[in-house]
């Protein structure tokens, strides 16, 4: 995956702050079109508040934000909507309206942003919905009836309704058992590839860093400690990347990706 | 961006070139009629051109799968040039998850009118016959606390008599008053028209040590405070809370339920006494400017009017409707399911039947006192 390829989110001097804590300071980061990047570090560096000042969710308190190569700092509120329609995100607990039913959470972005007739729009969110590997059954189920797994599948079709150009994936595979996660790797590439995909995940899963990640973003002392692929990153010297890679299940996950090629 | 959009170019002989043109995407799809205009006669062949095509997604591959699918449903050969790569391995992705995607499944007939009604019925009963189970747990709770005092929650207690009592004397304090000035004026205009005026002393007395004051003090409180308990529990509930519980050998009714109830039958009472004496001097106030009946004739009048034993019916209904919004808003926490929506169906219910027995049991009491004598 080499290449300069041109960047769809730029950040630049990011510094924010939760009740009055800072959480990053002077932060830079690029995500390159089409690429799978990981956001990972130890509990509390920031992952989920990164992610959520990427996709506007969270004003800075210093520093750029480039989205799709607009400052989303300027961006009028039309501007925003426009550039939120271009993105799509997860969250770590789904996040499915609980008033609607599957299939209409996945039909509500089409029908709020596309004039698609109605028949149209429940075929295309049911599309999207086997697109993200959930069988055709659960469509009309409520989300309180679906399993973690699928909820999490559930989450990434309501974000791909609108086709986006990035998806923003939180702890996407937290809490599934070995057998889905390893399927919501092959997912998140699978989209990669056919749809163009560019996918911004924040994860703990090492497996899952291994077999998706083309780069990997180290945070850490309120900035990015190293930006690298996986293999770059465990040669790397960092103690508290060291740290994080070397324990045994960190070894034991990288002798599993070296022996599979 | 270039507006999408099909031609269909017809060199005769049966074959057709249908030429795709521009952003075959989502968003751009209802800018076109992609329906291609009928033939004039039946083509054997169509050959789907694709170079023109500058954008497609999944919404536009879904479309053009449809429209090759539908010929070759009819028996038409079907080819597809020039498509790119990467446009290639989507319309393919499409395809082959289409097939699994479903069609939309027709909504059930609706069900007849006896069976629904059946069925209306008998989730009544089932609601009631629930209520009453939990009303014996929490009773046979309240009584093994009665007899432990130490297993008694009485911190829960203390911020329910903060919350549902101290923090309600304002609200209360304000709208009876209000029904007091409002009882003075309505019934001063009739008792002025035949000279008896002084008669508003034992109307306001009556009607609001005996009547208002509970009502207004259980209404309010049902509003304030049994939302809030079916609210707090039921998002607990949502969460899994409950459960944890449960599984660390906490009874949820003995640590949610019994300091609730407690602490609104202690509550209530007081704030219905506050509720009377706030009615008793709005009616005053509104005596002495309208109807020329001052603080002291009203004052002196007042123990005649019945006050004694009209404070001590309203009294007596306090703790049985400050039960009532408990055990309600408890009950209804705990009936909720899965999801914030149903939080917010249960707390409307938690309100709405409150406020029904509420006015059901007030009826009793006024049967029984009428039985009683006084």
């Amino acid at each position: 995956m080499g290449g300069e390829r041109e960047a769809v989110v730029e950040v630049r001097g990011l510094t924010t702050r939760l009740d009055g804590v800072t959480v990053h300071e002077a932060l830079d980061l690029d995500v390159r079109r089409g690429e799978v990047l990981a956001i990972v570090g130890g509990s509390g560096t920031g992952k989920t508040t990164l992610l959520r000042a990427m996709v506007m969710l969270l004003r800075p308190a210093a520093g750029t934000v480039r989205l799709l190569g607009e400052d989303v700092r300027d961006a009028s509120p039309a501007e925003a909507s426009r550039l939120r329609e271009r993105i799509g995100v997860t969250f770590q607990q789904g996040a499915l309206f609980s008033s609607l039913s599957v299939l209409e959470n996945v039909a509500l972005p089409l029908r709020e942003h596309t004039a698609l007739p109605a028949a149209l729009v429940q075929d295309v969110a049911r599309l999207k919905l086997s697109l993200a590997g959930l069988p055709a059954s659960a469509a009309d189920k409520q989300p309180g009836e679906l399993s973690g797994g699928m909820t999490k599948r559930a989450a990434v079709a309501r974000a791909l309704a609108l086709d986006p150009e990035i998806l923003f994936l939180d702890e996407p595979t937290a809490g599934l058992d070995p057998d889905s996660a390893s399927a919501f790797d092959e997912l998140v590439l699978e989209l990669r590839d056919s749809l163009g995909l560019t996918v911004v995940m924040v994860t703990h899963d090492l497996d899952t860093l291994w077999r998706t990640a083309d780069r990997v973003a180290f945070l850490g002392e309120r900035r990015v400690l190293a930006l690298d692929t996986m293999r770059g990153l465990c040669s790397l010297g960092h103690p508290l990347v060291k740290s994080f890679f070397d324990g045994p299940r960190g070894r034991a996950a990288r002798e599993c990706a070296w022996k599979s090629g | 961006m270039p507006v999408g959009g099909l031609e269909v170019d017809d060199p005769g002989e049966g074959d057709l070139r249908w030429l795709l043109k521009g952003d075959w995407t989502t968003r751009a799809i209802p800018a076109f009629e992609p329906a291609p205009p009928a033939p004039s006669r039946r083509p054997v062949r169509v050959t789907v051109h694709a170079g023109g095509l500058t954008a497609l997604d999944t919404g536009g591959a879904l479309l053009l799968q449809r429209l090759v699918d539908g010929l070759g449903g009819a028996g038409v050969q079907v080819g597809v040039t020039g498509l790119a790569p990467a446009h290639q391995r989507l319309l393919e992705l499409v395809r082959s998850r289409s097939a699994a995607a479903g069609s939309p499944v027709p909504p059930p007939a609706p069900e007849p009118r006896l069976e629904a009604l059946g069925r209306q019925v008998w989730r009544h009963l089932a609601e009631g016959w629930a209520l009453l189970g939990f009303i014996g747990e929490t009773t046979s709770v309240l009584a093994r606390a009665a007899v432990r005092p130490a297993r008694f929650r009485w911190r829960a207690l203390l911020a329910t008599l903060q919350s549902a009592g101290v923090e309600a004397v304002p609200i209360i304090s304000l709208l009876a008053f209000l029904i007091g000035v409002v009882v003075a004026y309505q019934g001063g205009v009739q008792l002025r028209a035949y000279g008896a005026n002084v008669y508003v002393v034992d109307l306001v007395i009556l009607m609001v040590l005996r009547e208002l004051a509970p009502m207004i003090a259980a209404i309010i409180v049902a509003g304030r405070t049994g939302s809030a308990f079916t609210a707090q529990i039921g998002s607990m509930k949502v969460h899994e809370e409950v459960d944890a519980l449960r599984t660390i050998g906490i009874d949820p009714v003995e640590l949610l339920v019994a300091p609730r109830v407690v602490g609104l039958v202690l509550a209530l009472p007081l704030l219905t006494v506050l509720a009377g004496l706030m009615g008793v001097a709005g009616g005053m106030a509104m005596a002495a400017g309208q109807l020329g009946v001052g603080f002291h004739d009203f004052l002196q009048r007042a123990p005649q009017a019945g006050t004694l034993s009209s404070f001590l019916v309203g009294m007596s209904k306090a703790p049985v409707f400050a039960a009532i919004v408990a055990t309600v808003g408890c009950f209804q926490g705990f009936r909720v399911g899965m999801g914030a929506d149903s939080v917010g169906r249960h707390t409307t219910m938690s309100v709405v039947q409150a406020i029904f027995l509420i006015i059901v049991a007030d009826a009793a009491f006024s049967v029984l006192f009428g039985w009683m004598g006084v």
